[in-house]
């Protein structure tokens, strides 16, 4: 029985063990920089953000780390004014999020990237304001990510411009006489899209014939809600949600012999990438969104081409929305004459002067640019894509 | 029509869940213990297929095969490892590793295969009277719609009902089975291993996982190291509901609770469809607390 006992308490240890292993191994990168902990750094801007790495989401958390890395990785090689980025992974989850933020504030993060998606992001974006660190996110898009905090701004649209830019342009390019609305009744992200949409539509007199919901409980049958549109015979059907349950739909719908128009939103954005999904389809699935990796200006071409190269895949909008973050920051930065030795809470002010007074032009804004507004919501205009042959074509 | 439709989909989505549960009520039954891992297992039953037919290129029928083989392994080692040395434990300690084990495999699963979603291939498209692929038929002038899917997951159902049924009640391991459900204790001494009884269940419990596997995927096929939890849980609230420890109860309580869900959302709140199904579960357990086939355990004072 002793004998037992020291053996389970020997394993236990190098469980342990093992495990603080595993932690050391984790920081080492970090410390090599020489920065040690706190903000004292002064050769290099530290740029801290949370995404999903690993969950359901992680399609999105992947794209942003690699779009941000290769706009760092050029400004660094460009000399001038050098980055340090840190992507940390919160699984789409707010609780992680928040312990995430927690490690990028030991690290010493001067200026965040945000959250990816909405749902962290609501979380970290209050961190981000009580601890007046300046925060642009990429990619989340709920309303109450900028709410109430001057110093947290959007990159992509928010959940509202988007709902309403989607019926917008259904009913200026008369894609459907009777609409039908699936939506998804526990995520901020669908939600928010869901209420402007229908705003939008009535204004508009869009017919919106048949409006379904789901949750995450019983997301995996739809035959209700697609047996709800077919019968009241929509010809269009709008998907305020991500691509992984989008596929499903469009699955299912095949299966049940329905084929209507797809309209989506930003996060049908990575549905062609999905393993051993049957492109054709997606074939003719519209949707509003900022970024088209098929464009032929210079440096959406270069950008491409760097990210197949090095992933061997093409970038969707949440890779372009990072890049664009990097490249905005390198601006704000060095008309403010910023250098990274300055406090976190000088750079937050320099920043929101800044960001409030520029126009940016990147991958994802047209010749016009995108400016901000002091509640840090961002103004540009997004591109109508259309899926065809497996890939996106514009749809103008 | 659609009523039709909706009862369709709801037994289809029923049967599903049917055969899940007829893997929780054989383990509990027997073993009397809540493999909350069982979700998982069809998880992992989902992917071997996916990969045996899309990187291997091997034909469904061998990749389901492999599927049901690789998890009947896997149960009997989740037992070996996990659950024989608590086997004189509390059964709140096995219910704690079977949870465990649960998150054990979605993680492994993650790190394996990756959180991004694979779409499981549809093996169920037949050639009809033109030659085109259909994936299913079409009766009543095209208001009716039947997926092929939906009847070979109906028709695999009722089979593994009879065979368990079978199984349990006319062969020799069948009755030791039964025998080791009445009094493990007992059961010994009239030379049945006990051990061996158990593992077997899980063996056979594990298989089925497989096929449960194969079908929900085929049915719904979006795969992610989740896929097995929530159907899971929905599938053990099927065996709750129609006695946990009985075979025709996992049947009727899987299908009840498939057509109320659907009902539910198609008639009266899509909002609310999950607290609808709850709310049936809890007046029915209310009325009937061993569940609608569940036999009443006398204790005696």
């Amino acid at each position: 029985m002793k004998k037992k006992k020291f053996l389970s308490l020997a394993l236990a240890a190098v469980m342990v063990m093992g495990c603080l292993a595993g932690c050391g191994n984790d920081s080492s990168p970090s410390d090599e920089s020489g920065s040690g902990s706190g903000g004292e750094t002064t050769s290099a801007f530290k740029i801290g953000g949370t995404g999903p790495l690993t969950s359901d989401a992680a399609i999105y958390g992947n794209a942003a780390q690699r779009g941000a890395q290769i706009a760092v990785d050029e400004v660094n090689a460009m000399g001038g004014i050098q980055f340090e980025l840190n992507y940390q992974d919160d699984a789409h989850d707010p609780e992680k999020a928040t312990n995430a933020y927690g490690k990028l504030m030991d690290w010493g993060m001067q200026l965040s990237l945000g959250s990816v998606t909405s749902k962290p992001a609501e979380a970290t974006s209050v961190l981000n304001y009580e601890d007046r660190i300046f925060a642009l996110t990429p990619s989340a898009s709920s309303p109450a990510t900028t709410e109430g905090k001057d110093n947290v701004f959007q990159l992509c649209f928010t959940d509202s411009g988007q709902g309403a830019k989607s019926a917008e342009y259904i009913s200026e390019k008369g894609l459907g006489a009777k609409i039908a609305v699936i939506w998804k009744n526990d995520d901020v992200y669908s939600k928010g899209l869901y209420d402007t949409f229908m705003a939008e539509a009535e204004k508009r007199g869009l017919n919106v014939v048949s409006d379904t919901t789901f949750n995450d409980g019983n997301k995996t049958d739809f035959s209700v809600q697609l047996g709800e549109a077919q019968s009241s015979g929509a010809d269009l059907v709008f998907l305020p949600m991500y691509y992984d349950v989008a596929a499903l739909i469009l699955s299912q719908a095949s299966t049940m012999g329905y084929s209507p128009k797809w309209f989506g939103v930003d996060g049908m954005d990575g549905i062609l990438s999905v393993d051993g999904f049957d492109t054709s389809l997606a074939e003719g699935v519209m949707l509003l969104t900022p970024f088209n990796a098929d464009d032929e200006d210079e440096k959406t071409k270069a950008f491409v081409a760097k990210y197949q190269e090095l992933y061997g895949e093409t970038p969707n909008q949440f890779a372009a929305d990072a890049y664009d973050c990097i490249y905005a920051y390198k601006q704000a930065l060095e008309a403010a004459g910023c250098t990274p030795d300055m406090s976190s809470e000088e750079l937050c002010d320099a920043m929101i002067k800044q960001f409030t007074t520029m126009t940016f032009h990147g991958l994802t804004s047209d010749e016009s640019g995108m400016t901000w507004d002091e509640t840090g919501t961002v103004s540009k205009s997004p591109k109508g894509m259309v899926i065809q042959n497996g890939v996106y074509v514009g749809l103008d | 029509m659609t009523f039709l439709n909706y009862l369709i989909s709801g037994i289809s989505l029923g049967s599903v869940y049917a055969i899940i549960a007829l893997g929780y009520t054989m383990v509990y039954g027997i073993a009397k213990m809540l493999n909350f891992a069982h979700g998982d297992v069809i998880m992992v039953g989902s992917y071997i297929c996916f990969y045996a037919v899309t990187s291997f290129e091997l034909p469904p029928l061998v990749g389901v095969i492999i599927s049901v083989i690789l998890c009947t392994v896997l149960g009997i080692v989740i037992e070996r490892l996990a659950y024989k040395p608590l086997r004189q434990a509390p059964s709140l300690a096995v219910l704690i590793t079977a949870i465990g084990v649960s998150y054990f495999l979605q993680n492994a699963a993650l790190l394996l295969w990756s959180s991004n979603i694979k779409m499981f291939p549809s093996f169920f498209k037949f050639a009809d009277e033109n030659g085109e692929l259909q994936s299913g038929v079409t009766l009543a002038g095209g208001q009716l719609n039947i997926s092929y899917v939906t009847i070979v997951t109906i028709v695999s159902c009722i089979i593994i009902m009879v065979a368990l049924t079978w199984f349990t009640g006319k062969t020799k391991m069948g009755k030791a089975m039964r025998a080791v459900s009445e009094d493990k204790g007992a059961a010994q001494l009239m030379g049945i291993n006990v051990n061996a009884t158990i593992s077997l269940t899980f063996a056979i419990g594990s298989g089925l996982a497989a096929v449960a596997g194969v079908l929900l995927c085929s049915a719904y096929p979006t795969l992610v190291p989740t896929t097995g939890s929530m159907p899971g849980i929905k599938a053990f609230t099927a065996a709750v509901f129609g006695g946990i420890g009985s075979i025709p109860g996992a049947l009727l309580g899987g299908l009840l609770l498939g057509v109320i869900q659907i009902f539910t959302q198609a008639y009266i709140s899509q909002q609310l469809a999950d607290a609808v199904v709850f709310a049936v579960l809890i007046i029915v357990l209310l009325g009937k607390p061993a569940g609608l086939l569940g036999k009443q355990i006398r204790e005696k004072v």
